[in-house]
């Protein structure tokens, strides 16, 4: 089992399309830190608009506030979204790439079991998309520490501001980056199962991200007939919730409350929502596969 | 001689407690309003500057903010700066009149002083500071004094613009400086409302509470509590920058 | 001789269309077993279906005596295999791909033997090169390397000497015969090219619209005493309805566009010569073939006719 997944590891990372996904993750990273870098006193001016009447904004506060812990918020809130699409170029690869290419069939003439290869297969796109995380970690977050320093983190929420003091900040990124690793695994589950219907790879990434969009639109729409009925059962309603892990408690006199977590029964409920569509795309996906004729 | 007067008055109050609903407005009448004012403005005039450490607490409706170490640096005539030396505190516009040598800026004579008497129920003499210049942004600000320490207790300023500021002081070790220990800033703040668009907030399902005197509720209060005040020290004026 | 592979009542169905159908057949070890059919008669089907890539809508298949459903990995062990083209891991070395299945297969192999394995099949040199830069013959050379690297007992080639050029197609063929000769394998060939599995099987099956039309040693099966005679005629149709209308239309074959064939008994043939002059049939030339080629296409080619009747 470890074997087979070394194999399909080397097969993975030593596909030069692997890359791109950590090209573009760079990219997107390296262009939002020069922007904010050299213009984000007019992003914290946008952003605190409609304060700027009651509360006095030196630039010396601005600068404070836009430390590498803000930053990192605002990469991931801007990134996690395109995530999908660099998810789905490996996994929604996964069976069709090798249906494509002909070697799906000598695979699994080899005496490995169908189940066993599936596992094995999901399991590398889980891996890669945990490092696709890991290098994002390393550049938002790391970076954007080195780049802009630390201080109380400030997260800006529709109805409210959550100030977090810096020393309480970065359990909740591990945390965030924990929970992000498991939406983006639903996304990879999804188009794991669209690819195993597939016989070659463009085929499940875009009706991954064709999913993943129309989702997230009924998602963030503000529509009452959506509200209860479909959203709840949406899974990418759920996968923004790893943002849920910086809004904080607060004492009736408005005090955060360091090392708390305004609702965490609603983020663990989201990430049973997430597991349970991991199970069911995955067991589909193996279920479909056990009893699928190969032809190509 | 005021002074002097005053110092006997604990002694005495003991004997007059069981009167002073009687004679408290006699006695309040035994200095003039301007005469308060003064004696409050000499004690406040003493101070050229001083550096503070204390802790400060928000508490405004929309903001969840840790208690912040801060310190604060005063500087003649109206140099004020709240900082906060390990994190980010936001801070209220109109902050400067926690200084509250800051009402007097413009001298006694620019405006006019209009005495009300004694609160009900307190020693603390009400006098209404009424701005001569019309173009002042300050339309009314209204002291509390206790009379006896020459201490500006409370103090409310109703401004044009900018709504109306709220003090509240309470005193100890530094007292003789018109320092406080620990002072409360109310003021009012505007509704805070960021489109979901720019948030991509997580909607955890569940409902908020929809409480009507939560959401007009618009004042918003700063607490801080001083620990000690170095006063007269000289500080830079980088500081202020 | 025991029988390393046994097929029994083999059926499959692709929805309406019946691809294989109540096929039977036994492979003896130690041989070379030919696959034949027309391209869509079901080969590839079978060779899946005997790989597990396919499920048998019905039907019985034991390799090395065991129930291939119930004992697929032990059996997948023993059993090495190129399934059409032999498609590989392009942006790998060759190298990389023959360690990869190697570790698939399930075994511990050392880079020397891999190496060896790839000296074998004449890609020794290019053991670095990434497949992508190779040849189709080379490419093909490499599937079977992979199709070894573990040893195994069966090995099951489907098409292996499809879109080679002849020097390509010999070396495949010594190769299948080293594998049977000299280390004692037993090898299942399918192709459509009958030329080619007359010079390597030792049975053989010949399948047709997923029916078997027959089966045995090639030897065997080869009738000498019967022929295919190919009638070239003035008029073919004219010539096909007069020999339908006499007692030699039982002799006929299925249409040919330039032909008329007939399927005869030696004996037979100067009288049926003789007759044809004697219905003045317009002939252009009469040739007697005596190839398992003919054989293969006078199986078919009746079958077709029957079929065709039929209707």
């Amino acid at each position: 089992m470890w074997k087979l997944l070394q194999i399909e590891l080397f097969k993975i990372f030593k596909r030069p399309r692997t890359y791109i996904a950590f090209g573009a993750i760079a990219a997107v990273v390296f262009l939002i830190q020069v922007a904010l870098k050299f213009d984000g006193k007019s992003y914290i001016d946008l952003l605190m608009s409609n304060l700027k009447d009651s509360f006095d904004f030196n630039d010396d506060f601005k600068l404070d506030l836009l430390n590498g812990y803000l930053i990192c918020f605002v990469i991931l809130n801007t990134l996690l979204i395109q995530m999908p699409l660099l998810v789905a170029l490996i996994s929604g690869d996964s069976i069709a790439g090798e249906a494509n290419m002909g070697t799906l069939r000598l695979s699994l003439t080899k005496p490995i079991s169908r189940t066993q290869y599936m596992l094995v297969k999901f399991l590398a796109s889980v891996i890669y998309t945990v490092a696709l995380l890991i290098w994002m970690a390393v550049l938002a977050l790391f970076g954007s520490m080195l780049i802009f320093g630390t201080n109380d983190m400030v997260v800006l929420r529709s109805e409210g501001i959550e100030q977090i003091q810096s020393f309480d900040v970065m359990w909740r990124y591990i945390a965030a980056f924990g929970y992000a690793a498991v939406a983006l695994t639903t996304v990879s589950a999804l188009s794991f199962l669209l690819s195993v219907f597939a016989e070659n790879s463009i085929g499940p990434i875009i009706a991954t991200m064709s999913i993943v969009i129309v989702f997230t639109i009924l998602s963030e729409m503000n529509i009452p007939i959506y509200d209860q009925t479909v959203k709840p059962y949406l899974f990418t309603s759920h996968m923004v919730a790893w943002k849920g892990f910086f809004y904080v408690k607060a004492d009736a006199e408005g005090t955060t409350i360091n090392g708390s977590i305004e609702n965490l029964p609603a983020i663990m409920r989201s990430l049973s929502i997430l597991l349970i569509y991991i199970g069911l795309f995955f067991g589909s996906a193996v279920w479909v596969f056990r009893k699928k004729d190969i032809l190509t | 001689m005021m002074e002097k007067m005053c110092r006997l008055i604990p002694g005495k109050a003991i004997l007059m407690l069981a009167i002073i609903p009687l004679f408290a407005g006699y006695r309040s009448m035994t200095s003039t309003p301007e005469e308060v004012i003064a004696n409050v403005r000499a004690k406040l005039d003493k101070v050229n500057d001083y550096e503070a450490s204390g802790k400060m607490k928000t508490n405004v409706i929309f903001i969840k903010a840790p208690i912040a170490k801060v310190k604060v640096y005063f500087k003649k005539p109206n140099k004020l700066r709240i900082n906060n030396e390990s994190g980010i505190s936001f801070i209220p516009k109109g902050s400067v009149n926690i200084n509250l040598s800051n009402i007097f800026l413009n001298g006694t004579a620019s405006f006019d002083i209009i005495d009300v008497g004694n609160e009900a129920g307190t020693n603390l003499r009400i006098i209404k500071l009424l701005p001569k210049d019309e173009n002042s942004d300050v339309v009314l600000s209204t002291l509390y004094i206790d009379e006896a320490q020459s201490l500006i207790k409370k103090a409310k300023t109703t401004t044009k613009d900018n709504g109306t500021y709220e003090l509240e002081m309470t005193y100890g070790k530094y007292a003789e400086y018109g320092l406080a220990d620990k002072v409360i800033f109310s003021f009012n703040t505007k509704d805070y409302k960021l489109p979901k668009g720019i948030t991509f907030d997580y909607d955890d399902g569940s409902k908020k509470e929809q409480d009507p005197n939560k959401l007009k509720n618009k004042k918003g209060k700063v607490e801080i509590v001083y620990s000690s005040y170095s006063v007269n020290k000289g500080v830079s004026d980088t500081v202020f920058r | 001789m025991s029988s390393i592979i046994q097929v029994k009542d083999l059926n499959k169905d692709f929805g309406e269309i019946k691809a294989v159908s109540n096929l039977s057949f036994s492979v003896p070890a130690g041989q070379v077993y030919g696959f034949l059919g027309q391209n869509g008669a079901g080969k590839s089907t079978t060779i899946r279906m005997l790989l597990t890539l396919i499920k048998p809508s019905s039907g019985t298949i034991q390799i090395f005596g065991m129930e291939l459903q119930k004992h697929r990995k032990e059996i997948l062990r023993k059993v090495g295999a190129i399934i059409e083209r032999p498609d590989l891991y392009k942006y790998l070395t060759a190298l990389e791909n023959l360690r990869i299945f190697g570790i698939m297969s399930g075994i511990k192999i050392s880079e020397k033997k891999l190496m060896d394995q790839l000296a074998m099949v004449g890609l020794a040199e290019r053991a670095h090169s990434k497949v992508k830069t190779y040849s189709q013959g080379m490419k093909q050379r490499l599937g079977i390397a992979t199709a070894l690297v573990h040893d195994p007992e069966l090995i099951i080639l489907d098409e292996p000497t499809n879109g080679l050029d002849p020097q390509g197609i010999a070396d495949i063929r010594n190769l299948i015969l080293h594998l049977k000769k000299d280390l004692g394998k037993t090898l299942v060939v399918s192709s459509h090219l009958l030329s080619e599995v007359e010079l390597i099987a030792d049975s053989m099956i010949i399948i047709d619209k997923g029916k078997k039309l027959v089966e045995g040693k090639v030897n065997e099966l080869f009738d000498p005493s019967e022929t295919v005679v190919e009638v070239k005629t003035i008029n073919d149709e004219i010539a096909r309805e007069k020999l339908k209308a006499s007692q030699l239309g039982e002799f006929i074959l299925s249409k040919r566009n330039d032909a008329v064939l007939l399927k005869l008994h030696r004996e037979q043939v100067p009288v049926v010569m003789k007759e044809m002059v004697q219905m003045d049939i317009g002939i252009l030339s009469f040739h007697s073939k005596h190839s398992l080629e003919d054989y293969f296409l006078s199986l078919t080619t009746a079958n077709q006719y029957v079929e065709t009747v039929a209707n």
